[in-house]
């Protein structure tokens, strides 16, 4: 375990460094010059050359890619070009929102997605299971931005009863406010993720009760309850586990449209207004800190999963195969 | 993975056809809808001439938006986009992702593990971050959108077709082919292919749904096709802020959505049954 343990931090470290390169070489092919967004419309070569400089866009490549880096390694993510502003501090306060949004919302989904799923296999043919799981197969088609403006039409415009979007200036120093802000966008997310969950739920809950060695151990009289704890649980969560990685991962990025459904200052927005502007280090800011959490992510599935099912040992990362 | 067939399993059969027919007919309805839209349209895309924000009535089937256009015009031309970006994200996705997937089938060791785990990331990566980028690269357009998208599934279909030709190639009759002498494009073409198209074809449906799901949140955000070209993502957007005054603007669009990739799922659950009998899976 030692020494999958380092293997595998070597893989994350060498990950890491492949998206950093990656992430800038793409950034670098934007068309359009952030000089431009600088300077006012009708300005001289000489202040586009000024622009320039001031934000190191004049200098190689290479040169640009190794000052960047160097910052990173002591914890920089550099200066907007627009705002002027450190990268670093912005990043955390948006943080603030996206983190406490994607983990709610992960939560909710899987304590609706693991009992659904369940009962939508095992009672399968009860009008109750086939119900669970049609809802489920209805809750993948449905774009979550729309699902988010029917909740706000008919809870916050309708009834009153929640804001229809924005976070609190104080953020969470108003802790009722923040929460009450909140509670729309995370049960839109819980919604359509608990939908997607359900189903592999369903399917892994469908392969272990069709499975040999779960009618072997029923039949060396082992209760149904008994069984399932001891032999189907730990079967049914290897491929819903590496499922659930890839699920927070991609909830982590993937809130921009939620955000912008609920008017909510995260990393979404951030991330959009930072595209728009060309604002190189806000961009690379933004999506540095996202893939390293999505790769910390991946990191823990795959420790997880190699902690439940020993017979992924010998594979450097799971994954469904 | 091999599995019996229980006997419940096969009474349920006979309805498993009509998966495939519930499915067909649903996208057939909204491809339809976009077929009658490229020869005919009940106003112009930019004909003002209804009142605003009026409710469905005869003249106007959905109503109008809040510059008086005619909804449903919109809402058909918003089928075909979606329809275009389905099928163009695919085809992109399909054309990428079989050529990495079987290539990438084929590498050994640590090569092997690299791929696979850059495969894990890209998949991770969620394909609207990587849309937006690639849209802000090029420019607001259904082309742009498409291609994203297009690429951001090769990554999903890479995977598959990976795990797929692996299993294939781990059988008896391909080492049987390779002590014979046939050549690897060969057993590619004859053996890999034919084996794994059935899977394949259910995935890129379900994929279609993603994609029309995912241009439309592009659309959402500004990034898709530009005006007057309505997509339903747009027209979602552009009422949003109506959704009390003017309900049927910002409900119609996002029921066509939803009818058309269910409609599409259906129709790969369908597939999968009729296609695939023998390494049925089951899927949720």
């Amino acid at each position: 375990m030692a020494r999958y343990l380092l293997r595998r931090l070597a893989f994350l470290l060498v990950s890491l460094a492949l998206a950093s390169v990656v992430l800038f070489v793409l950034l670098r092919m934007l068309p359009g010059d952030p000089a431009n967004a600088l300077t006012s419309v009708g300005a001289g070569p000489e202040q586009i050359a000024a622009a320039r400089h001031s934000i190191g866009s004049d200098r190689p490549l290479p040169e640009q890619f190794t000052h960047w880096i160097g910052q990173l390694a002591t914890g920089d993510l550099g200066t907007s070009f627009v705002s002027s502003l450190p990268v670093g501090p912005e990043v955390s306060s948006r943080l603030d929102v996206t983190v406490p949004l994607t983990l709610a919302a992960f939560v909710l989904a899987v304590l609706i997605a693991v009992p659904a799923g369940f009962v939508a296999a095992y009672k399968r043919r009860t009008w109750y299971g086939a119900l669970l799981s049609g809802v489920s197969q209805l809750g993948i088609a449905v774009p979550v931005f729309w699902l988010g403006m029917i909740l706000i039409a008919v809870f916050s415009l309708n009834a009153g009863w929640l804001p229809a979007g924005g976070f609190p200036q104080e953020g969470w120093a108003a802790p009722t406010e923040a929460v009450r802000s909140l509670a729309l966008p995370v049960v839109t997310i819980a919604l359509v993720m608990g939908a997607s969950l359900t189903r592999y739920v369903r399917s892994a809950t469908l392969d272990v009760l069709n499975s040999d060695y779960l009618r072997t151990a029923r039949a060396l009289g082992s209760s149904f309850g008994r069984a399932m704890w001891r032999h189907g649980l730990r079967n049914a969560s290897v491929p819903v586990i590496s499922i659930l990685g890839i699920e927070l991962a991609s909830t982590l990025l993937g809130a921009v449209v939620v955000e912008s459904v609920f008017a909510l200052p995260g990393l979404g927005s951030m991330l959009a207004t930072g595209i728009a502007q060309h604002d190189y280090p806000v961009i690379q800011g933004v999506l540095f800190v996202s893939t390293l959490a999505v790769l910390l992510i991946g990191f823990a599935a795959d420790l997880v999963q190699r902690i439940v099912d020993p017979r992924l040992r010998n594979r450097l990362s799971g994954g469904p195969r | 993975m091999k599995r019996r067939t229980s006997p419940a399993d096969r009474a349920n059969r006979p309805n498993r056809s009509y998966t495939l027919i519930a499915g067909c007919v649903l996208a057939g309805l909204i491809a339809l809808l976009a077929l009658v839209s490229l020869v005919w349209l009940p106003y112009a895309a930019d004909d003002t001439s209804g009142g605003r924000l009026t409710g469905p009535a005869a003249d106007h089937l959905l109503g109008t938006d809040k510059l008086g256009r005619d909804l449903f015009t919109q809402a058909m031309t918003g089928s075909r986009i979606a329809v275009e970006a389905g099928l163009g994200s695919v085809l992109v996705a399909a054309a990428i992702g079989v050529t990495l997937g079987v290539l990438s089938a084929f590498a050994q060791g640590w090569l092997d593990d690299t791929l696979s785990a850059f495969l894990d990331i890209l998949i991770a990566f969620p394909t609207l971050l990587l849309a937006m980028l690639i849209v802000a690269a090029r420019s607001a357009t259904l082309g742009s959108a498409v291609l994203a998208i297009g690429l951001a599934q090769s990554a999903v279909v890479a995977r598959l077709v990976r795990i797929l030709v692996k299993r294939v190639l781990a059988q008896d009759y391909i080492t049987a082919a390779r002590t014979s002498g046939t050549s690897w494009p060969r057993i590619v073409a004859g053996h890999v292919l034919p084996n794994i198209w059935p899977t394949l074809v259910v995935n890129l449906a379900l994929q279609f749904g993603l994609a029309v799901l995912a241009e439309a949140g592009l659309s959402y955000l500004g990034l898709g096709a530009p005006p007057p070209n309505a997509s339903w993502g747009r027209m979602l957007q552009e009422a949003q802020a109506t959704f009390t005054t003017a309900p049927a603007g910002a409900l119609a669009p996002g029921i066509l959505l939803v009818l058309l990739v269910i409609g599409v799922n259906l129709v790969a659950d369908g597939l999968r049954d009729t296609l695939d009998p023998a390494t049925r899976r089951r899927r949720a």
